[in-house]
């Protein structure tokens, strides 16, 4: 397959008070764009830190390149950060900010200045190369931070929330020019963000980080389509959690049922037993209220309220044992069911998962 | 309505009294060195007799030039020391930190006299000869904590990652610390200088214990000089001290203050 660039391997860091990062291991392939998701204090700065050489593992190995870098300093790895503070040299322009890591690595001024250039070039910031770092807007310094991480041509690219501090179109725009450099440039990103939409967009694998242990790795896809965990299931996206018996298989059709009723799930990815206790993940979108039973499904709820949602409608209800449950329809509001009308859940059984059934495959 | 007049009124009468008192025997003193008359009180006519005579006294030649060569390489010393000291606290935070830094700055609490008195115990018992050696080492010890603790706000308000990313660049420790620390500090390591210029400019009581006859210093002979009945040469003299040390603290703060502004611009 892909060749490896960075292996971790069973790292582990505990700051004093518990563990910070417990077992981690992951191999990155060159080229690739691999995000750590995860909320605040879950290890996903720690993890990058130990990647550059900022912060030593206790236990565990860092291996770029098949060659085990775990006690190296900073300055010896071809690894660069982008700050989330991006962490510009207030005494030095523009040019020598991004002109730096090629002065220390001793590279002839020449060469330095065409290098300082392109990259100016690259982030479209040739013209503010005399400006101080003062002079700048978020979005410029952000530019800046990239450009002078770029330059010593690092390996792989770390990204530490590089877009946190800025305002939301100027994110999307920002998301959308880093992800075309990376593919341009073809360099290895790691990139921590606790957004999960843009960690959506931008990954070719996504590390959904909980407690200093990966909670799931896999693609944008596999991520979103079968949660491993309820906490992956609950952190990305909006969906309902369900959880039943098995009452039969067929095919590859698991039907479950529950005190609310019962409900059809593709079960190909989890190999479901009748007599199992499941729980399933259906997503917001996904799920549909209608008026009628729907083959295969016999799950009644109230309607508590429906609400407009640009382009679709919300339908909020409620099961018999109270469980809540959001559908979205493409349904307009005059047609929507009505508060205290009683209304079917379905959905399309294979765009329904059973949490952890795609865990054991990956 | 009436309270807030009231108010108004109170705190300009209320300011003005407090800058008086602070400021009116200064301005005496100020003043005073430009009577013609021999007498504080007794104004008889602006002079700048005084300041010529004071130029012209070879002995307060001698102690100008002692003050100088005291100031500036104690505030010298001090600023490595008190840098180093500050860059070490930053950089690893030891469970002693707290204590060390106290201890470091303990020496701007304790009084003059207790220190002067220290010292000069200390320097008779390991054999010290008192004078120049000796000043220029208890006026290090007590320059040291203005410029520790100039350097080590500025130290704190610095972002870590600045220094970090200098590192994930390719620089070495060393590396770091000449061309992305020590710059982004010099503004207070030089306003710190400049406090402990001033401070050691004006002490006469640690000096009092460890001087010798040949190393008198300027607030020395101003003190010996009031000891034996005043002449407005002194208070001409105080008055060139004074300006000295106003002109040293403007420039420290002025310092801070600009270098503050464009450290902060940039976060």
């Amino acid at each position: 397959m892909e060749e490896v660039l960075l292996s971790l391997r069973h790292i582990s860091k505990n700051f004093g008070e518990g563990d910070v990062l417990s077992d981690v291991s992951i191999d990155v392939h060159k080229g690739e764009f691999v995000t750590l998701l995860g909320a605040s204090g879950c290890g996903k700065t720690t993890t990058l830190r130990i990647v550059s050489g900022l912060e030593t593992p206790d236990a565990g190995e860092v291996i770029l390149n098949g060659q085990d870098m775990t006690g190296w300093p900073p300055e010896r790895r071809p690894v660069n950060t982008v700050f989330q503070s991006y962490a510009l040299f207030p005494h030095m322009n523009v040019e020598k900010n991004v002109a730096y890591g090629l002065k220390v690595r001793g590279v002839d001024k020449c060469a330095q200045a065409a290098r300082v250039a392109e990259m100016l070039e690259l982030v479209q910031m040739s013209e503010y190369a005399k400006r101080m770092p003062a002079q700048l807007s978020g979005g410029q310094r952000q530019r800046i931070a990239i450009a002078r991480a770029l330059a010593p041509q690092p390996q792989l690219l770390l990204l530490d929330e590089p877009l946190g501090a800025l305002d939301l179109q100027l994110r999307r725009q920002m998301q959308i020019e880093l992800k075309r450099l990376q593919k341009k440039l073809g360099i290895t990103f790691i990139y921590i963000t606790h957004d999960q939409e843009e960690a959506i967009n931008m990954s070719d694998r996504i590390a959904v980080m909980r407690g200093g242990r990966f909670e799931q790795l896999g693609t944008p896809e596999e991520i979103y389509d079968h949660p491993a965990t309820r906490y992956v299931a609950q952190f990305i996206g909006r969906s309902t959690l369900l959880e039943g018996t098995v009452r039969s298989v067929d095919d590859s059709l698991a039907v479950i049922g529950n005190e609310n009723g019962r409900f059809t799930v593709d079960s190909a990815h989890a190999n479901l037993r009748p007599g199992e206790r499941c729980e399933i993940c259906v997503r917001t979108e996904r799920m549909r209220a209608g008026r009628a039973p729907v083959g295969g499904f016999d799950l009644p709820a109230t309607v508590r309220e429906t609400r407009y949602a640009g382009g679709s409608v919300l339908t909020y209800a409620v099961l018999a044992d109270g469980t809540e449950v959001v559908a979205e329809g493409e349904e307009r509001m005059s047609d929507a069911p009505q508060a205290g009308e009683t209304v079917y859940m379905h959905w399309n059984p294979a765009q329904a998962s059973v949490i952890g059934g795609a865990s054991h495959g990956a | 309505m009436v309270c807030k007049r009231k108010r108004k009124i109170f705190s300009p009468i209320y300011l003005t009294l407090v800058l008086i008192i602070l400021y009116l025997p200064i301005l005496m003193v100020v003043i005073y060195s430009f009577n013609s008359g021999r007498t504080i009180g007794a104004w008889q006519g602006f002079t700048t007799g005084w300041y010529t005579r004071l130029f012209h006294n070879a002995l307060m030649a001698d102690a100008l030039k002692n003050s100088l060569i005291l100031a500036v390489l104690s505030a010298g010393f001090a600023g490595v020391i008190g840098t180093l000291g500050a860059i070490g606290l930053a950089h690893h935070r030891l469970r002693a930190s707290g204590f060390i830094e106290s201890l470091a700055t303990l020496p701007m609490m304790i009084p003059e006299l207790v220190l002067g008195m220290a010292y000069l115990a200390l320097f008779t018992a390991v054999g010290v000869k008192l004078g120049m050696g000796a000043l220029i080492a208890t006026h290090t010890t007590f320059c040291v904590p203005y410029v520790f603790i100039n350097v080590k706000s500025r130290l704190i308000g610095m972002d870590p990652a600045i220094e970090e990313a200098a590192r994930d660049l390719g620089a070495s420790p060393m590396r770091v610390l000449r061309d992305i620390t020590l710059p982004l500090i010099m503004p207070s390591v030089i306003s710190g200088m400049m406090l402990a210029v001033a401070m050691s400019l004006d002490d006469v009581v640690i000096s009092f214990f460890v001087t010798s006859a040949e190393t008198t210093t300027l607030p020395l002979k101003v003190y010996t000089g009031l000891r034996s009945g005043g002449t407005p040469e002194i208070n001409a003299l105080s008055t060139l001290m004074l300006a000295a040390i106003f002109i040293f603290v403007a420039l420290s703060q002025l310092l801070r203050a600009r270098s503050d502004r464009k450290l902060y611009a940039s976060k």
